[in-house]
């Protein structure tokens, strides 16, 4: 997107408004089934994919999608697929996804792939096939209440109760689920109201008066926000996804070069401030690097952006960054004071609260002081590196870290959008593979969701058909969702699957290990099947590969290869995710770190196992 | 600390459970609900009391003004709302005790609704130290059943 467009599409009359022609669709004013509104309307919003699985209750739709020359139904194997495909395709492109299932099992399955968006700000609109008005509440075949059981996961919801409501429903939750802070909508449409006949009139506006997000944020509060910056010697800017949602990674930017601020990113703020930049200081929380917790704890002032004080990220609330003062910029007023007290908050949209406050401390005529700060953190990050050659003790292993690396290294981080399963391997992805744009690397942050990468790697792919999509995977992750590899095939989406496959849970087996006496409950799966013949199965090309020597033409093959591939790596079950912070425990309590000073050895590792 | 919220909310099925739905799943328990339709047609008028600090009651209110169905929220926890809820007490009363009871009531202006061979109902309406005071007299009667519609509040200003 060019600068002019975003600017367009910032404009306030614009926010949320139909992407596609709205109610100058050909089809305004025609007379049709209710099931071709749906259709028709998700053509008027400019919906250009659908993902989905039809059934009983959805037929009608389906039925109308038959006709549809604008809309690409891509059928997952599993309703849950479908949901992390759309998500997949909205955290890719920043539109919302779409998904459509059938009523009972079928809106039941989409529950995991709701919350999972709901947990990470995702724009979804999810329409679900329902039993007839006249039995709803009879117990029929194929029902669920999937408005009641869905409510604490959605940001909105409708139980479509009238064709005459039919395209209002659908502007406003296509509007509600991509404005403000973003998240799902779901619209469960009965199957007798698919089958009547209505006059299709698409409206441009929503008149929602209870909701009008804030996106402008208070003058005033900037300013006083600015006199804080300008007077922080050791201040860290703190990234999460909203950076991401906002798109307001090139203001983010402008800020920490005119301050000098060093910048720690979340899980979900990956990307969003490039990771070859001198000032960034990349993953901080219980997997972060030691130098960013340090960062954090050490610090004055935190400048919050679009991040939300996740216990995966401060550790210990009550030793939390004990010495700083809080600026929280978010555009969820509810997420401001939930966790920590922020002494100046902020409600508004990132890109222009960032660009108020930038113009506020130059208007200032303000210069950095944090040149001693940014040397004894770079002094921390000397002294405790992520990786060091010494530490890679097992030559005829793979080590983890250096597949990342590696895997890293092989990919144009402008081209390529690497997704993450739930696990070791995604901490790893997160500690090793850099990103340098916004949207380039999916992970479930706030629900974990083992089973989300694989189909969201595929949806990504179907929306950014140029780019490489490469889905990290744990071999119990990918176990998940493996089913959408006919998806995959069928629909050939050339997404790659690396599964660093160590025959385990690995991210519990670590905990039992470190935590629980080495009692490993139900946590190894020796009896995986072999990958590559399962891909073989599938129609994809395979490989696995167990020496270390071997791993980089692996990773030249998979990425040179035309269609689908997984490649398979064998890793050690004894592999750990380190640093660690141990659950409970505050955020500069380190376990495992790499320390220069004595030898470049991990320190404080709790058992003898440890590596 | 006891917060009164006012909630104005679309008048749609399935809000109120959204909103209680909210309310318990954010830890915390509701005291009193009640539930009417109001001036206007469209929206409903909940009442609910909440026990939850400052920041949790902040969060609270927070959480709830981002349902789309939630239109306004106030806080009535002060002294400048009036307090009413009604309550029906069903209380043990020998013919030789009913004037007793009777006298007790008048003195609420509570009324009798219900004469039975060994019992009176009774309706009382107030803020809760008045029920809690004629509640603590008809108790040496034995109530045998209590029935409340939960609190309702109101500003006393002429705008909120």
């Amino acid at each position: 997107m060019t600068e002019g467009e975003t600017r367009q599409r910032r404009n306030a009359a614009t926010i949320g408004a139909p992407r596609g022609l709205g109610s100058k669709t050909p089809k305004q004013g025609a007379t049709m089934l209710g099931a071709e509104a749906i259709v028709a309307s998700l053509e008027a919003e400019g919906v250009e994919v659908v993902f989905g699985y039809p059934g009983g209750q959805a037929i009608r739709i389906y039925d109308a999608l038959y006709d549809s020359t604008q809309l690409r139904h891509v059928l997952a194997r599993h309703e849950q697929g479908a949901v992390h495909m759309a998500d997949g395709y909205a955290r890719a492109t920043g539109r919302p996804g779409v998904a459509i299932v059938t009523s009972g099992p079928g809106a039941t399955n989409t529950v995991t792939g709701i919350a999972t968006a709901y947990m990470d700000s995702v724009p979804l609109v999810v329409i679900t096939g329902q039993v007839p008005r006249p039995v709803i509440g009879t117990d029929s075949f194929q029902e669920s209440d999937i408005v009641g059981i869905t409510m604490p996961v959605v940001k909105h919801s409708y139980l479509l109760q009238s064709t005459d409501e039919l395209t209002t429903t659908m502007r406003e939750a296509f509007h509600i689920a991509s404005t403000g802070r973003p998240g799902p909508v779901l619209i469960d449409v009965p199957s007798d109201l698919a089958g009547s006949m209505m006059t299709f009139e698409y409206p441009d506006e929503v008149n929602i008066p209870s909701y009008k997000p804030t996106y402008r944020g208070n003058a005033k509060q900037i300013r006083a926000a600015a006199k804080l910056i300008e007077a922080a010697e050791r201040p860290v800017l703190y990234v999460g996804g909203g950076i991401v949602s906002s798109e307001a990674s090139p203001e983010l930017i402008r800020l920490a070069e005119l301050m000098q601020v060093p910048v720690v990113t979340t899980l979900m703020g990956k990307g969003a401030f490039p990771s070859s930049h001198p000032l960034c200081l990349g993953p901080v929380g219980m997997h972060g690097a030691k130098y960013s917790n340090l960062a954090m704890t050490e610090s004055d002032l935190i400048i919050a952006s679009g991040a939300r004080f996740s216990d995966r990220v401060t550790g210990l609330l009550s030793e939390f960054a004990p010495h700083a003062d809080v600026i929280h910029i978010d555009i969820d007023p509810a997420e401001i004071g939930k966790v920590r007290e922020a002494q100046v908050p902020i409600v508004g949209d990132l890109k222009s609260v960032l660009e108020g406050l930038v113009g506020q401390l130059e208007k200032d005529g303000a210069t950095p002081q944090t040149a001693q700060w940014l040397g004894e953190i770079d002094a921390w990050r000397k002294r405790y590196p992520f990786y060091h050659a010494s530490v890679d003790d097992a030559d005829a292993e793979i080590v983890p870290e250096l597949v990342m690396k590696e895997l890293s290294r092989q990919l144009d981080p402008e081209a390529s959008i690497v997704v993450t399963e739930v696990g070791q391997h995604q901490m790893w992805a997160h500690q090793f593979i850099d990103r340098e744009v916004p949207r380039s690397f999916l992970s479930s942050g706030g629900l974990g969701t083992m089973g989300f990468g694989f189909p969201a790697a595929i949806g990504a792919a179907i929306a950014e058909p140029g780019k490489t999509v490469v889905c990290v995977a744990g071999d119990g992750s990918f176990q998940m969702n493996s089913q959408e590899m006919a998806t995959a095939a069928i629909n050939g989406v050339p997404v790659k699957v690396l599964i660093l496959d160590n025959r385990a849970l690995g991210m519990v087996h670590q905990w039992q290990k470190l935590f629980y006496d080495q009692r490993y409950s139900e946590t190894l799966l020796d009896a995986n099947p072999d990958f590559v013949k399962l891909a073989d199965a599938y129609g994809w090309q395979g490989e696995r590969v167990v020496r270390p020597g071997e791993v980089p033409r692996a990773i030249e093959r998979m990425l040179a290869s035309e269609g689908p591939y997984l490649l398979d790596v064998a890793i050690s079950p004894e592999q750990n995710v380190y640093p660690m912070v141990a659950p409970g425990a505050a955020l500069d309590n380190v376990m495992g770190a790499i320390d220069v000073a004595v030898g470049a050895v991990r320190t404080d590792v709790l058992t003898a196992e440890g590596r | 600390m006891r917060h009164v919220l006012s909630v104005l909310v679309e008048n749609k099925p399935g809000v109120l459970s959204r909103v209680t739905g909210l309310i318990s799943r954010r830890g915390f328990n509701i005291e009193s609900l009640s539930v009417g339709p109001t001036e206007d047609p469209t929206m409903s008028r909940l009442t609910a009391i909440v026990n939850a600090d400052e920041v949790a009651y902040e969060q609270i209110t927070k959480q709830l003004h981002k349902l789309i169905s939630v239109h306004k929220i106030t806080d009535l926890t002060s002294e400048d709302a009036v307090e009413r809820e009604l309550v029906l007490y069903k209380v043990n009363a020998s013919p030789e005790r009913r004037n007793e009871i009777i006298e007790i009531a008048n003195i609420f202006r509570a009324k009798i609704v219900n004469v039975g061979r060994s019992s009176l109902t009774i309706e009382a309406t107030g803020d809760g130290s008045k029920l809690k005071g004629l509640e603590d007299l008809l108790r040496s009667y034995g109530i045998k059943e209590t029935v409340r519609t939960g609190k309702i509040a109101i500003s006393r200003h002429t705008k909120e």
